[in-house]
């Protein structure tokens, strides 16, 4: 058994590809090498990578293939040998097969005699393999965005490679990536180390021969290291006792992949600065430096930062690396504080002309016309719950923030932090003494920004998030910018998304044709809509609600109009729909369908309304008849009170009757009146228990 | 006692040294108005072909649009890039890079060095690359890229684009918060200094006041035009000529492309001005943009086919 190390060296990676590609080289490491039949079950894979290098390290591998036998099958033994003397098709394919003609042996076969050959197959070494098969699994690997950097040649890769190193064991194995030949030679920190090689021994020496050249390759031990640095520095910050790091997975994530050998530093900038918005410090350290923001013990923004190097200096390098860092903060900070007290010029009411040169979208219009459709849909939806009368709101605050909701597009501070429109709006609408209600609603119009994010928590917020994104998708669908297969250009599923999870997390009765129709567009459109938003509830649902895909496809069938009312029937049937009864009774369902099918498609006519009862003859089919009739009276009550556990097990206990039915009722009667007659009765209760859901979606078995 | 930083004068001295020492051709500032050390003939036309090159230059460059009347101690309607196109890049551009900051008297040891994903697009000239903005100390002192392409052609070689930012470096060296602070040049025998807002404050304001509120959005758009036509009308005539097959090489490669070049980066300048005064819609935006494209990649393409004949 062997032990093979791979380490790519590139130039720095991006941070965000990192991950994904350390773990497809692992991947397609271990399955060339399984499927070469070097590596079996005891085997193992680890990967390494930092920003200048991705490794994978491979223990328990065969030196070599083992020899294998194969058989192959050449022409029929009559041709090759005819008169039972080798023909020039037996000597032709002993040739080819590299075996005398006398080792030919016949075999028998499902369509008559062959001539076979068995030959063997001297297994490769590990190195060979290696050398030969590598190359082309590295260069496989799926960047985001890639590059060339070699004159002439055509290879890819997401940034230029810059050395290799491949030992098996101890033996470099000579395999070559975009004309870098592979050694035993890795580097170490750029600046800590430096330039001169570093000799690694053996596989297995790999991570420490790095880390004595300053480079921590496992990525876990990184992150480990920095998180517990951030605990540990940020507990040195005095000037706010109880100070505490905020919590970034995203950015924990960045710094690790930033970093060979990471160490954390804190600085500090002037408490003036903490009259800026919270929002707008914190993406200008996050987004825009990669600190972490300080807390204190009540979870206000402290004058702090942390910020992870990317290396490790003495005191005074400390010093002048801190002060650097301030330095820079504090002209993010000093051109934020100089955009909001520009803005601040002009109220928000008198930036409502400047959206007139702000473009919505070119066929449509400016932000101007699309704040006054905005306002259009938004007193629909007002007049309609206003009509409801279930849920209160502020209709004079509505309207003024779906009014101001777009003019922040026109403020300094939204153009430098584009990330921030809506938010800036909001702060400038609280500022300016324009009521929470309405700062609110402009503040939160942009969410949920993701299926994982929440709703606008206020009633406002919501109908204001409805009627822009309402609007947006019918006015884009109407000019043919629907999205298309992975294309989506204007972000449409994302705002369908958020309708979808509007209606199904807040309180606004309304339906998808609710919010549909609050909109003007041509029949066309708005059908189209439907059938978008029907699709996006369908995957909330599924991927977000995590439901299965038949309960889904059951629930929608049945109808897909009320979010809510459909998150609550999708939650019942999951509960139900595990029993055998319930099973049993789906099943029923399904074979009622078919035979309606079938019948259909055979030309019957199936009478919609009412069943001829003095048709019925057997006492199984009155049964049946009864029955569902009683249970769908109990049915509609419990669907009334929304108990809609308890209608699907009334609707299972409906089992024994229906069996009973199939048992001893041939549907298909040859008589004409009889057969309709049944055809009506099962017609009848497939309508009676459909309306909650289609259990003939359910799955069984 | 710590050395004295480099005054903003020295600092471009010492790039020049640096990189001429290396093989680099210095060149001067392009006398046209460009929106980035990209836009000049010696990186745009240059990268497209076969043909070694390494050039370095200081290029001020104007956005108009980023004018703060002088007031923003970090923003300049006009800043100085310093250009470097190195074609094809040696394996060990990045080392070299990383001497030209010791060369400045950036002591990497004491300091905290990233390279930070960031690719690099000029739309209007059908130009991108993948790179890296390098973070010194949290600061953003250079664009690194890989350039790619260029007038919408594939470069072959690639060449390495070093752009690097002066007012930055030259404020992080001397440690000054305000860009108008920077010693600019000190004399030698007084120690007098000339700060950065001396030699270049007036401009600031007066090119804000104009291209903010006085530059006439008409005759801006005039200028547009007659540029634009006029660079069409070469554009045409090169099209027409570089089609014949027969026609005198002599001819072709005194054709003035370059001509025809600087009256689209007349056309980009105009647009940058018109869009400083808020008189481009974001419609019109995407349609503008695509006229200066046509007339940037319809350079490159036949400067392409000049080089070859």
């Amino acid at each position: 058994m062997a032990d093979f190390l791979l380490e790519i060296g590139l130039e720095e990676i991006p941070a965000r590809m990192i991950a994904g590609a350390e773990a497809e080289l692992g991947r397609r490491v271990g399955e060339l090498l399984t499927r070469e039949r070097l590596l079996g079950a005891g085997g193992k894979v680890t990967t390494y990578s930092t920003p200048r290098r991705l490794a994978v390290r491979v223990e328990g591998l065969a030196l070599a293939q083992p020899d294998t036998e194969e058989q192959l099958v050449g022409p029929s033994w009559k041709v090759a040998f005819p008169n039972g003397e080798a023909g020039p098709a037996a000597v032709a394919f002993a040739k080819k097969a590299e075996v005398e003609v006398s080792a030919l042996t016949k075999i028998t076969t499902v369509k008559g005699e062959y001539v076979s050959a068995t030959v063997e197959r001297k297994g490769r070494t590990a190195a060979e393999l290696l050398a030969a098969e590598l190359p082309k699994e590295v260069l496989s690997i799926y960047w985001a965005k890639n590059m060339y950097w070699r004159a002439g040649k055509p290879e890819r890769f997401v940034r230029p490679v810059r050395w290799l190193v491949a030992l098996l064991d101890s033996a470099v194995v000579p395999l070559e990536i975009a004309g870098i030949a592979a050694g035993n030679q890795s580097r170490g920190h750029r600046i800590l180390h430096g330039d001169s090689p570093v000799a690694i021994g053996a596989p297995g020496d790999y991570p420490e021969a790095l880390r004595r050249a300053f480079v921590e390759a496992d990525v876990a031990a990184r992150r480990h290291k920095i998180r517990k640095t951030l605990d540990h520095v940020t507990r040195a910050i005095t000037e706010t006792p109880g100070a505490r790091w905020r919590e970034d997975e995203a950015l924990v994530d960045t710094v690790v992949h930033l970093t060979e050998w990471p160490t954390v530093l804190y600085g500090s900038f002037e408490a003036e600065y903490l009259a800026l918005p919270e929002e707008v410090l914190v993406t200008v350290m996050r987004d825009h430096q990669k600190y972490f923001a300080v807390e204190d013990v009540q979870g206000k923004l402290a004058p702090h930062f942390l910020t992870v190097l990317n290396t490790q200096v003495d005191d005074e390098g400390r010093a002048i690396i801190r002060h650097g860092n301030e330095r820079v903060l504090r002209s993010r900070f000093k051109d934020a504080q100089f955009f909001w007290e520009t803005d601040q010029k002009i109220r928000l009411e008198d930036r409502l002309e400047l959206l007139e040169s702000v473009t919505f979208q070119k066929e449509l219009g400016s932000y101007a016309w699309k704040t006054a459709k905005n306002v259009e849909v938004a007193q629909v939806l007002a007049a309609r719950l206003k009509a409801n009368g279930v849920v209160e709101f502020d209709e004079t605050a509505l309207l003024s923030a779906v009014q101001l909701a777009k003019v922040d597009l026109t403020a300094e501070l939204v153009k430098e932090f584009t990330e921030l429109q809506g938010v800036i709006g909001g702060l400038y609408a609280r500022a300016q003494d324009l009521g929470e209600t309405v700062a609110e609603a402009i503040y939160s119009q942009y969410a949920p920004a993701s299926t994982d994010d929440g709703i606008p928590s206020t009633i406002e917020g919501q109908l204001l998030g409805l009627a822009d994104r309402m609007h947006t998708i019918v006015a884009m669908f109407g000019i043919g910018n629907a999205p298309t297969g992975s294309k989506d250009p204007f972000a449409l599923r994302r705002a369908a998304n958020a309708v979808v999870k509007i209606l199904a997390e807040s309180l606004l009765p309304l339906t998808l044709t609710n919010v549909i129709s609050s909109v003007q567009g041509t029949e066309e459109a708005l059908l189209h809509v439907k059938a978008f938003l029907e699709e996006r509830l369908s995957f909330y649902l599924k991927d977000v609600y995590g439901y299965a895909y038949d309960v889904v496809n059951a629930v929608l069938a049945a109808n897909a109009d009320d979010v809510q009312d459909a998150v609550m029937r999708a939650q019942a049937l999951t509960v139900v729909r595990g029993s055998e009864d319930f099973l049993a009774i789906s099943a029923a369902f399904k074979r009622m369908k078919n035979i309606l099918h079938q019948a259909s498609e055979k030309g019957e006519k199936i009478p919609k309304h009412g069943v001829q009862v003095s048709l019925l003859v057997q006492p199984e089919e009155y049964q049946l008849f009864t029955v569902s009739g009683d249970l769908a009276a109990e049915v509609d009550n419990l669907r009334e009170d929304g108990n809609y556990v308890g209608a699907f097990e009334v609707i299972a206990t409906l089992r024994p009757v229906v069996d009973a039915f199939f048992d001893k009722v041939m549907v298909m009667a040859p008589e004409p009146e009889l057969r309709a007659a049944r055809l009506a009765l099962i017609q009848s209760v497939l309508d009676g228990f459909s309306g909650i859901a289609d259990f003939s979606e359910i799955v069984v078995g | 006692m710590a050395p004295v930083p480099l005054t903003f004068q020295e600092l471009l001295f010492r790039l020049q040294k640096f990189w001429a020492d290396r093989g680099c051709i210095l060149q001067q500032p392009y006398d046209v108005e460009v929106g980035a050390g990209t836009m000049s003939p010696e990186t745009f036309l240059r990268v497209l072909g076969p043909k070694p090159f390494r050039v370095g230059y200081a290029q001020p460059s104007r956005r108009p649009a980023d004018g703060r009347y002088g007031e923003n101690p970090n923003r300049l309607f006009k800043h100085t890039q310093f250009q470097l196109i190195l074609k094809p890049p040696p394996v060990n551009v990045q080392e070299l890079y990383l001497e030209s900051l010791a060369a400045i008297g950036i002591d990497l040891s004491r300091h905290d060095l990233k390279f930070e994903e960031d690719n690099w697009e000029w739309p209007a000239g059908g130009a991108w690359g993948v790179g890296w903005q390098v973070m010194l100390d949290g600061l953003e002192i250079t664009q690194f890229t890989y350039f790619q392409q260029c007038g919408g052609l594939d470069l072959d070689p690639m060449c390495a684009e070093l752009t690097y930012g002066l007012e930055r470096i030259a404020a992080f060296l001397q440690d000054v918060d305000s860009i108008y602070d920077i010693v600019w040049a000190r004399d030698p025998e007084t120690g007098n200094v000339v700060t950065y807002g001396d030699v270049r404050l007036p401009e600031e304001v007066q090119f804000s006041v104009y291209n903010f509120e006085f530059a006439e959005v008409d005759k801006l758009w005039e200028h547009f035009r007659l540029y634009e036509a006029e660079a069409q009308t070469l554009l045409n005539k090169a099209g027409a000529l570089f089609k014949q097959e027969d026609a005198d090489v002599r001819e072709k490669k005194r054709f003035p492309l370059l001509a025809a070049y600087e009256l689209a980066l007349k056309c980009s300048h105009l647009f940058n001005l018109l869009d400083a005064r808020g008189a481009v819609s974001v419609t019109e935006r995407v349609g503008v943009i695509a006229r200066i494209r046509a007339l940037a990649v319809g350079v490159a393409r036949a400067y392409a086919l000049q080089q070859v004949s």
